[in-house]
């Protein structure tokens, strides 16, 4: 076709220059300090980079000047959406390596505690992602029943956010009396809430065309990227530890582990919802369950003496003095634990030379292997679309940089 | 499999290149050298039995200085370093490691980031904190410290209190690949 002279099917593009930006790394859609820089020719991402790091307090070089009970409240600055998890895990693998387990009760607290992190860390990850891809809404709903779940865990222990909860051989206090009937009270309204949510997205027009199709984990690359968590269950791989390596009596629970088949960002977001609904059947399980008995394991290793023991007896006196000065003593030997936190996969991998300090802790974050995969989804999307992926792959900086 | 199992199947299978074999609590693991290494961790991966399909974590130990105090003597490793893969399988639902020793004087592992995609990260990360090299890496940049930070920080020799400031961040942080990213 000619139009004045020109023949259009033959005009060229005009000439552009690939042009770098760099997102991050404080930036209000990184929910946290990370540096992305990205190569654009026109709004299509070429090349990306991420740096890492800033948030880096070297985690595992503190633990190792530290008795191993002082690592609970360092645990649980990782993932600080869901800090108990950590912690809980924390000392999971500590009593794998001295051989002990905790009471029944105690495994019981740690499931529901560890319950209520999974869903505060999903509301918050739900919450933010919609608000970053212009859902506000949904953001006020998930935040007023996080401060709910706040507010049992303020009652729980006296903290609301960094807890520090479980000790190593239990937990460090009862539940209060009434505790159970406000726990299930809340999480009847929060469900209601969650439910109100993911009908106001799930099948809501603009979501889905924003995020179906948007940062897709391919099933072979999660596999070989680690991936764990609600990112690998988007792309159809029922991997979740509490099913497959079931610890603090998990297998007794009925629950389902969602998958969805896309491993979009759509996918990750339906299957959070879906988990914080198995999450809320798995605490009413273990609320009606819990079995009686005492929250600390017997053992004047690992447990402080009762207080009128302490004040009364030579012994225990002793022993709280041996126990506070000199810490606890596990073996020789080393140990991967592995337990499933909000993102996926934590593991911790401890080598002890017998003394009260660990020798060596790695932390096996879920979220750097989650987010290694970043520069391949976002390759060939726009700028809107990596700030909808990374919301959805759920990057708590605290865990990523250590 | 018992992780004993999958011990005894690594031992028959390369019999003297296991330097080490290792058993607590259940869990085993195999310390080998690393020129046997890329051959361990592929046998392990595609074998039918053991089939470990995933790479979990990959973490460096420094044993400077380690002398264990339960009386059993000093401990009588001839390397400094190790650095363990922790393997599982997802059909199979079991879980291995495998530890590379490496001596001080010359820290060079083969790098295994074309067997899983994850190695990069993970391998850039012991690179990092104990300066262990990774042969074969395409892009061995530090990841949590910065660029010009001086030695490696979870090494049993670098003072816990010690603090490096950056002068300037990063230029660059793009690769002539984004698989290498």
């Amino acid at each position: 076709m000619s139009v004045s002279g020109h023949d259009h099917t033959t005009v060229r593009p005009l000439p552009s220059d690939l042009l770098t930006l760099n997102i991050g790394p404080a930036h209000p859609a990184t929910h946290g300090t990370l540096r992305i820089q990205v190569q654009l020719d026109g709004e299509t991402i070429v090349n990306s980079g991420c740096e890492i790091g800033y948030l880096h307090r070297g985690f595992e070089k503190q633990c190792e000047t530290v008795y191993y009970q002082f690592v609970i409240p360092y645990a649980e600055r990782l993932n600080y959406m869901g800090p108990v998890n950590n912690s809980n895990a924390w000392c999971y693998a500590c009593e794998q390596l001295l051989g002990i387990e905790a009471p029944a009760r105690a495994q019981a607290l740690r499931v529901i505690t560890s319950e209520m992190g999974r869903i505060i860390d999903h509301a918050v990850c739900i919450g933010t992602n919609l608000v970053d891809i212009g859902a506000l809404t949904n953001f006020w709903y998930m935040y007023n029943y996080r401060e709910k779940i706040y507010d049992l865990y303020e009652e729980l222990c006296g903290a609301r956010m960094m807890v520090n909860y479980p000790r190593i051989g239990g937990v460090s206090q009862d539940a209060p009396d009434g505790w159970f009937e406000k726990l299930l009270r809340v999480i009847d309204e929060m469900q209601e809430a969650v439910g109100d949510v993911r009908n106001l997205v799930e099948r809501n027009r603009i979501f889905m065309d924003r995020t179906i199709g948007c940062g897709v984990i391919t099933r072979e690359m999660a596999l070989s990227h680690g991936v764990t968590g609600p990112c690998l269950r988007a792309t159809g791989v029922p991997y979740d530890i509490r099913k497959a390596q079931p610890y603090w009596g998990y297998e007794k629970y009925q629950f389902e582990v969602p998958t969805a088949e896309g491993g979009d960002t759509y996918d990750r977001t339906i299957v959070r919802f879906q988990e914080m609904f198995e999450s809320c059947k798995i605490i009413r399980q273990a609320v009606a369950s819990i079995p009686g008995g005492p929250v600390m394991v017997d053992n004047h290793l690992v447990a402080l003496p009762a207080k009128d023991k302490v004040y009364n007896t030579m012994e225990g006196l002793i022993n709280h003095f041996k126990l506070v000065m000199h810490g606890i003593q596990p073996p020789v030997g080393e140990l991967y634990s592995a337990t499933e936190g909000g993102c996926g996969e934590l593991g911790f991998y401890i080598v002890s030379d017998g003394s009260s300090k660990p020798w060596r802790v790695r932390i096996r974050p879920p979220c750097f292997a989650n987010y290694s995969t970043f520069p391949k989804i976002i390759q060939g999307k726009m700028v809107a679309d990596a700030v909808a992926a990374l919301g959805s792959i759920n990057i708590i900086a605290g865990e990523l940089d250590r | 499999m018992t992780e004993r199992e999958i011990m005894a199947r690594v031992e028959a299978q390369f019999g003297a290149k296991v330097l080490r074999s290792y058993e607590f609590r259940g869990q085993c693991a195999v310390t080998v050298k690393p020129e046997d290494l890329r051959a361990v961790l592929t046998f392990l991966r595609d074998d039918g039995e053991t089939a470990l399909d995933a790479l979990m974590d990959v973490g460096g130990v420094d044993y400077l200085g380690f002398s264990p105090v339960d009386g059993s003597g000093d401990d009588d490793r001839e390397w400094r370093y190790e650095v363990a893969y922790q393997l599982y399988s997802m059909g199979r639902n079991h879980r291995f490691r495998v530890k590379v020793a490496v001596g001080e004087e010359k820290p060079v592992v083969p790098s295994v980031w074309d067997l899983w995609a994850i190695a990069n990260w993970m391998e850039r990360e012991v690179w990092d904190l104990f300066g262990i090299h990774f042969e074969g890496h395409p892009n061995l940049r530090r990841i949590l410290c910065h660029d010009e930070f001086q030695g490696h920080a979870l090494r049993k020799d670098y003072p816990i209190n010690k603090r490096q400031k950056l002068s300037a961040p990063a230029e660059n942080l793009l690769c002539a690949k984004v698989e290498w990213a």
